[in-house]
């Protein structure tokens, strides 16, 4: 016999107020959709949620499965931490702009590296050809991380530093750094991003092929187990992954695979899981579309907190609750009416914090321009601390927690992130998927798609496809020219004088040993920084071992 | 009359190549042959490959400020190799200031963010004479 349907309420409502009023005012064209194209409806009733447990999907805050956050409390406890990514120039400009930062009321340091340094490169290598201190600030050795901290002590503060391939080696100059001031690296706490396969996937920012990139931060996790326990040897990052072009479902899913990934390496490498998950973090997008925004950081927190238990048999607490950094949307920024990305950015950083994100760093208004001024900076870090005191939100946790909508699309958003593991594990993990280019071909197709949107104005975009204004007046702008460039250069050539050569070459050499065998290579590289090689060398000495990565390109 | 043949090169040591992959895939479904060099190409690999593949367009995908140093190279070997024919485009993050010195340097055209894919399209069919078909 078939089932007689209940009348719901929403039927009801369709039926009886809904259709008529349609009949009179249709609806504007639409297409009512997210900015993933996430096709959206008019209403979401308890109708809309006829799957959902409670307990088991939404939990309370501090609970398993942490859906509504990781502390009982919420902001009430603490804040969000207001970390602003900076760098450019040299080391002493970059210190500078620190020291105003922590002087406005930021509250952790967050290094941006130029592309030399973070492709491991040198200053002189013919490939750093006007890059030397543009994109962030150029640090070739552990001299130059020495200017870069002056008179800032690192057991005081904690830093995020945004560097993948040379990760093991610049976080090897900043743990010598802390120990020339005196820091016990046990109480020592920070970031470094480490997150090779988003490198692969989107920011190909690599080196060396996945399969030794992969060896490295096994061996970071290792290292600081024992050595820097406090510290968080990862962030597993959507963020870039998002910006080259993926849908807010396809970041989730890919970040949260690439962390299952790390998870698997590290037991393979020997590390039971409540050894080193507990260190790793995540690092997510908070782009334009307010509520999808929040559910991908609901489900992420729920579906990480059963895969380690599920998966991976995690036991401690700590491994079960993901925790993360966000950043404001940079691919959303416009060039046109560069003041409209002030609002664009209070926005997405009002969705990552109603999100329960754990950090975030606020995006300046100029920077789809150049990098940013000093004043354009601090605007985007007032726009943190309106949030924080002025708005409310911060007085209750979770506020949208048991939104018809915000559930759904969490679930929704949960059971995407699933579909997109069974394929992944299919493949054979990660790497493989990598090396086969299934990820990299899905963001591909994404943001082609979303440019076509944007063309046919199905999505507009304020000031560029739609409210354009003709006679904008140019915008002043920070403008790094070479100086820096050439100082670095100076000074690297200073610096081969002077080192002990010999010391150099025996450090570079031992630590080729450790990477052709299954030594640690952390305490090899250690002894390569406390001897002044340069980033450069010491990325030479590995490619010598391990090779190149080259992508087949494709479009 | 033979197709449109574009080269889109990611010069420098940047990787965000969603812009160029983007625009390769537009001019591509707007009937041009695009030939995508990949990433980290050096002025000499890109005119090389400019110059095997009997392009008509140089499309350079630049962010990150290196293009002061990159563009003036690019079109030294194009004169140097005969190829002073092919058009140069560049796309990205480039100052204001520097946009006079690119034009005075021989950049056909600069297009900056927001720029929509078919207002490159038009530019590269109105500034490429149709070529007849080599047999």
């Amino acid at each position: 016999m078939k089932p007689v349907s209940a009348d719901t309420a929403k039927a009801r409502w369709e039926r009886d107020v809904l259709a008529p009023t349609l009949e009179k005012s249709p609806e504007r064209a639409g297409p009512f959709t997210t900015i993933s194209g996430r096709p959206i409806d008019r209403l979401y009733t308890s109708d809309d949620l006829p799957d959902l447990d409670l307990a088991r999907d939404i939990g309370s805050p501090g609970e398993f499965p942490y859906t509504r956050g990781i502390h009982p409390t919420g902001y009430r406890g603490k804040l969000w931490t207001m970390r602003q990514f900076a760098g450019f120039g040299t080391p002493e400009e970059t210190n500078e702009r620190y020291k105003q930062l922590l002087r406005a009321g930021g509250t952790g340091l967050s290094v941006a590296f130029d592309l030399p340094t973070l492709m491991g490169r040198d200053p002189d290598h013919s490939l750093s050809l006007g890059e030397v201190g543009k994109c962030g600030v150029s640090i070739a050795s552990l001299a130059d991380m020495e200017r870069l901290f002056e008179g800032i002590s690192l057991s005081d503060i904690t830093t995020s530093m945004t560097i993948n391939s040379p990760a093991p080696m610049i976080f090897a100059m900043y743990l010598v750094v802390a120990e020339q001031q005196g820091a016990d690296w046990k109480t020592l706490s920070g970031t470094i991003q480490n997150d090779i396969l988003k490198e692969f996937i989107a920011q190909k920012e690599y080196i060396f092929p996945p399969r030794p990139s992969m060896r490295l931060i096994t061996d970071i996790f290792r290292f600081c187990a024992t050595d820097v326990p406090r510290w968080n040897t990862i962030s597993v990052s959507g963020y870039h992954i998002r910006e080259a072009g993926a849908t807010a479902l396809q970041e989730l899913a890919f970040t949260l695979r690439d962390g299952i990934e790390y998870v698997q390496w590290g037991i393979d490498a020997g590390l039971d899981v409540d050894e080193f998950v507990p260190r790793m973090s995540f690092f997510f997008n908070a782009h334009s579309d307010f509520f999808e925004e929040i559910a991908k950081y609901r489900a992420a927190r729920k579906i990480w907190a059963r895969v380690m238990r599920e998966r991976f048999g995690a036991k401690d607490e700590r491994s079960l609750k993901l925790r993360f950094h966000s950043q404001t949307a940079g691919v959303s920024l416009t060039a046109q009416q560069p003041w409209n990305n002030v609002v664009r950015t209070a926005l997405q950083a009002l969705s990552a914090v109603l999100g329960g994100t754990n950090s975030l760093h606020t995006n300046s208004l100029d920077e789809a321009l150049a990098l940013p001024t000093a004043e354009a900076a601090t605007l985007a870090l007032r726009t943190q601390q309106v949030i924080a005191h002025e708005s409310g939100v911060t007085n209750v946790v979770d506020p949208l927690g048991g939104s018809y909508f915000i559930e759904r699309l969490t679930l929704d958003m949960e059971e995407g992130a699933y579909k997109y593991f069974d394929a992944i594990d299919r493949m054979g993990g990660m790497v493989a998927a990598v090396e086969q280019g299934f990820p990299q071909r899905e963001i591909a197709e994404a943001s082609y798609r979303f440019q076509q949107s944007v063309e046919k104005k199905d999505k507009t975009i304020v000031g560029v496809n739609g409210y354009v204004d003709a006679n904008e007046a140019p915008f002043p702008i920070l403008y790094i020219d070479d100086q820096a460039s050439g100082r670095q250069l100076a000074r690297l050539r200073g610096l081969r004088q002077t080192r002990d050569q010999a010391r150099v070459t025996a450090t570079l050499a031992a630590l080729q040993e450790a990477a052709r065998g299954a030594d640690n290579t952390m305490y090899p590289l250690l002894e390569c920084v406390r001897a002044y090689a340069t980033v450069g060398e010491m990325c030479d000495a590995l490619r010598e071992v391990w090779g190149e990565y080259e992508e087949v390109p494709s479009i | 009359m033979r197709k449109i043949r574009v080269v889109i090169a990611k010069p420098g040591l940047d990787g965000h190549d969603r812009g160029a992959k983007v625009i390769a895939r537009a001019l591509r479904d707007a009937g041009m042959e695009v030939i995508y060099t990949g990433l980290r190409q050096t002025p000499e690999q890109i005119v090389g490959a400019a110059l095997q593949e009997d392009a008509d367009v140089i499309g350079l995908s630049i962010l990150s400020g290196a293009h002061m140093h990159i563009c003036p190279r690019v079109m030294e070997l194009l004169v140097d190799k005969g190829l002073s024919h092919v058009r140069v485009l560049v796309g990205g993050i480039i100052p204001d200031v520097d946009v006079a010195k690119l034009r005075a340097m021989g950049i056909a055209g600069i297009f900056l963010p927001g720029t929509p894919m078919q207002a490159i399209v038009d530019f590269i069919l109105q500034h490429v004479p149709p070529r007849a078909e080599v047999v």
